[in-house]
This record gives structure tokens, sequence and C-alpha cells, in this order.
């Protein structure tokens, strides 16, 4: 009886210990990431949540002000326009990116000669360092007559020349155009994944029953690349609502300063923080950024489950 | 019959035109960049323009290096990138072998905080971070873009999603023949991992080579400066000089293109694999 309980305690033990052992080595193999990422990506987040409610200029001590940041920025006529803006900008650039993607990786799905260059070739905008790509279209979309662009229009559609990025009229325009020719290539390689993770069975099937081409796309097609298109749809507006750089490049003046007709929400907070130094006012943008992002991820999630209960 | 072969081929033909059409939006900016930077400047912008024909003018490749400190740009970007992509892949394989495939009291709890962190954009916490690096006296260095770069949530994501589609089995056999996690981690699962790891290495790259925002908050003085941040500060100090500009933009091109590909035959398997897609 002693002994059969000294046996149970020791396996018992023993299996603690075991869990114990492996436990460690679990968390030896996630220590070297997450020790990085705890220190300067989860405690910068939450610096910043806190900082939105502060005044502060970067050397005298914090100063807790309430929501007082939040009242000044959306009564100040450049974060409003940089909202509007940018949210102009998404709505044009989601869905124009994965129409355009999508159409590309059905026609790059199909047994044609040259498909890997074709890939290739739209893939490669994507991976093309910015600045570089940007000073080309610069140079193409020049709003001088000569431009290689507006030359072009006007020979060809008999369009007069247009002053493109330097215009309040046609920058976001312009941006908009860049973004998708510059970015489309990527949610064309996850459209295609998606689309050869697709049974081919089911496009057999749908040929038995007499489907054509069109009818294919829409009852088997579309509603098997629902996922890819919930994933692609989030990431294309996470990433316009992030965007910056493409606007600095094309519409930042030599000082790289952007005007209220082009300016974004991070540009926003880039000048307030790195500019103007009211790191309070910019945080409180942060926040307005993370808000948005957060409620486009939630809904996203909401569809997501719809679709599954379907 | 013969009507159906008709049609195929009209549908063929036009699934080429709209392709040979797409092909050559993507392509004739890059083959204006590299026309352009080798001409004189003032034949760059005359009608039409002159795509072959002419005398190329080497010189501009010469004298860039002379104009900036485009050496020292390089070299920086270089050692940037590749120390960043080589923490990547390791920190977040090793992690993600963790996530995938060992049992431990609050994995789940953590896998979801890191994931949650994917949809948090960085600029959204940059100006926090970049004070907390100045405090840590890490403004101006190279360690801040490495430590910016190096442990991002979406590589442990991407290689965790890939390690799940390796059956479980495979492991237990390891185990029971003796081998550590450790052992099985570098014997078996890294090898495995190719195409995972050749579509984390393109990311990586690209996104350290192309980085903009970083090094434009992070390094202020000129010797630390990178590529990029180089290239448009050249752009802004002598606009005019078109031929010189698209030297630079070719030459900050050459290692992406090299690194795309050399590792693209694994791309899209590798997405398609490791769930990026959803």
């Amino acid at each position: 009886m002693t002994a059969a309980t000294t046996v149970k305690t020791t396996s018992v033990e023993e299996a603690n210990r075991r869990k114990l052992k492996q436990a460690l080595v679990a968390y030896s193999f996630i220590a070297p990431n997450f020790i990085g990422f705890a220190i300067f990506t989860l405690g910068p987040i939450i610096l910043a949540m806190i900082m939105a409610f502060m005044e502060w200029d970067g050397s005298n001590p914090w100063k807790f002000v309430g929501i007082q940041n939040f009242v000044t920025i959306f009564s100040d006529d450049r974060f409003l326009a940089s909202l509007k803006n940018t949210v102009i900008y998404s709505i044009f650039t989601v869905p124009l990116t994965l129409m355009i993607a999508l159409g590309l990786a059905i026609l790059l799905n199909q047994k044609i000669k040259g498909r890997n260059f074709f890939r290739t070739v739209t893939f490669f905008p994507y991976v093309a360092s910015l600045v570089a790509v940007a000073a080309v279209w610069n140079m193409l979309f020049t709003p001088a007559k000569g431009g290689v662009i507006n030359q072009l229009l006007l020979n060809l559609f008999h369009i007069p020349a247009l002053k493109w990025a330097a215009s309040p009229k046609t920058v976001l325009m312009t941006i908009i155009m860049f973004s998708i020719w510059k970015n489309m290539g990527y949610y064309m390689v996850i459209y295609l994944a998606g689309l050869q993770n697709i049974n081919t069975e089911l496009y057999e099937a749908a040929g038995l029953d007499g489907a054509n081409v069109w009818q294919k796309f829409k009852y088997v097609t579309v509603p098997q690349l629902k996922p890819t298109t919930f994933f692609v749809i989030i990431m294309l507006t996470i990433n316009c609502f992030k965007v910056y750089d493409i606007v600095y490049m094309l519409a930042g003046g030599s000082n790289g300063v952007i005007n209220k007709s082009a300016i974004v929400l991070v540009y926003y907070i880039y000048e307030e923080a790195f500019r103007n130094w009211n790191l309070g006012i910019a945080s409180a943008g942060s926040l307005v950024l993370f808000a948005i992002v957060l409620a486009i991820t939630i809904i996203q999630f909401s569809g997501e489950k719809n679709y599954a209960n379907d | 019959m013969k009507s159906k072969s008709t049609n195929e081929t009209i549908g063929k033909t036009l699934v080429y035109t709209v392709l040979i059409v797409f092909a050559a939006i993507m392509l004739i900016p890059f083959i204006w960049m590299i026309t352009a930077s080798l001409k004189f400047n003032k034949d760059i912008f005359v009608i039409p323009y002159q795509w072959f024909g002419y005398e190329p003018q080497w010189r501009n490749y010469l004298d860039i290096w002379t104009k900036i400190p485009l050496l020292t740009f390089t070299k920086n970007t270089v050692k940037l990138t590749l120390i960043v992509t080589f923490f990547q892949l390791l920190t977040s394989s090793f992690a993600a072998y963790a996530f995938a495939k060992l049992r431990f009291r609050g994995r789940d709890f953590l896998f979801l905080a890191y994931v949650a962190t994917i949809a948090i954009p960085w600029q959204s916490y940059m100006v926090p971070q970049f004070l907390f690096m100045r405090r840590l006296g890490l403004a101006d260095t190279h360690l801040s873009i490495i430590i910016l770069q190096a442990f991002t949530a979406f590589g442990v994501f991407m290689m965790r999603q890939f390690y799940e589609g390796i059956p479980d089995s495979l492991c237990e056999a390891a185990r029971i023949d003796g081998m550590s996690e450790y052992q099985i981690y570098l014997s078996i699962m890294l090898p495995l991992s190719k195409p995972a790891l050749s579509t984390l290495t393109i990311f990586t790259f690209v996104n350290t080579w192309n980085d903009f925002l970083g090094p434009l908050i992070y390094l202020t003085s000129e010797s630390k400066k990178t590529l990029q941040i180089g290239l448009k500060m050249f752009i802004s100090q002598y606009s005019a000089e078109y031929g010189l500009i698209m030297a630079a933009s070719c030459i900050s091109l050459i290692p992406v293109v090299i690194v795309f590909l050399m590792l693209q035959k694994y791309f899209v398997a590798g997405i398609a694999s490791s769930g990026v897609k959803g």
C-alpha cells in the first residue's frame, strides 16, 4: 500500500518534472524572438496609448491633459485633410488593386507559354525600391507638356497635358495609380496561391453540368477564393491606411513637406512628432490610426465568422 | 467542332494581348530607367524618346560614386539587410517551432498576442519606440534599425503556419529515436522548410533593403545612412541630373533583383503552403 503510493507520487512527480522540462525547452525556443518583440514592440504600443493623453515636447516633464490632444487634432485642418485623403486613397486603391490582381492571377494560373515570365514581371515592381521607381514615375509623369506620358495621351487620345502630382486636382489620382502599379503583384501572388488550393474536380463537375467560363468563375472560383479575398481586403486596407512613403516620394517637395491636397495620416503623425515635437498630439493621431485599423480588423473577423456559418 | 477551336484561338489571343499589355505597363518604367541612365541629361526629354540607337554614356555609372557617398550608403545597406535577414529567419523559425510542435502552458495566449500585433501598424507606435531607443542611446546607430526589423510577429506567424503543415508523427518518431528538440528543429524542420524560409527571406530582404521611414527617423549622420535615404537626398540635391539619378536608381535595384530571381521558384509554393493568404 505504502509502496504503491510512493510509486504513484514518484510517477506524478516524474510527469510534472517532464512537463516542466518540456515547457522550459519550449520557452527557450520562443525567448530570442519574444524578448526583442516584447521590449521593442509591445512596450512602445502600450506607451503610445499613454502618451496620447499627455502633453510632451520630448524634454520637459510630461503633463496629463485628458482628451485635450484629441480635441486639438479634430479641430486641426491638416489632420482632417489627412484623414480625408487617406480615406479617399483607400476607397479607390483597395477595390482597383483587388480586381486587377484577381484578374491577372486567373490568367496566370492557366497553362500558357511564358507564364513564369509574366508572373515575374508582374511581381517585380513590388520588390523594386520605392525611391528608384518613384524617381522614374516623377520623370515619366512630369507636368511638362513634353513629358513621356503627356505626349502619349496627346497622341493617342488627344488629351491635353495633365499636371499629375503637381496639381491638387490630380495628385491623389497619380498616387493611387502608382500605388496600384507598385503593389498589385504582391496580391496577385496571394491570389495565385489561393487559386492553386482550389480542387480541380470542382471545375470538372461544373463543366459536366454545362457551366460556361463565366458561370465557373461565379459559382466555383469566387466562393472558393472567399478566405483569400478576406485576407487580401484586410491587408490592402491596412496597408492603405499606413501609406506614407509613396506620398512622400511623389508629392513631397524637395524639403519633403506635403501640402494639404495630399497629406496623409502617417505623414501628419511624422510631422507632429519629428518636426514639431508635439509628441502628445502625434500619439493622439497614432491612436486614431490604430483605432481605424482595429475597426477594420474586427469587421473582417466578424465577416469571416459569418462566412464560416454559411 | 471547328467553331470551338476558333473560339479557343480567339480566347488565347485575347489572353496573350491582355498579358502583353500588362507586362509592358509593368516593364516600360524599368526599361526607361535603364535607357535614361545611359544618356546625357539633355537627351532624356527629347521627343520622340529614343529607346535605342544612341551612344550609351557609361560615364554616368562612374560619376555617381563621386557625386554622393554611394559606396558608404551601399555598404551600410548591405550590412543591415544581411544582419536583419539572418536574425529574422533564425528567431522566427526558432519560435515558430515551439508554437507549432511543442505543448506548454500559455502557448495559445502568447501566439494570439503575436498575431494581434501583426494588425497594429508600426506607424502607430513608431514615435514612442523612437523615444525609447533614444533613451537607450540607440538613436543614430545601425543597431536601432536591426532591432526595429529583426523581431517581427509576421515572421513567426508565417513560419508557424508552415510548420503546422508538417506531420507531427515526424517529430514523434525522432523523439523516440532519442533526438532532442533542438536536434529535431535543426536536422528535420529546417531542411523541410525551404519554401517558407525562401519566402520569408524575400520579404525581409526586400523590406529592409527598401525601408525608408525607419532609417529616415533613426539615422541622422551621413556616414550611417542607407541607400534609400542617400538616393532620396541625391534626388533632392541634384534634381536636374536625370541621367545620374537613373544610374543610381538602377544600382540600388540590382541586389533585390538577384535575391528575387534566385529564390522566386520557391515563392508561390511558399505562400501557398505557409498560409500567408489566410
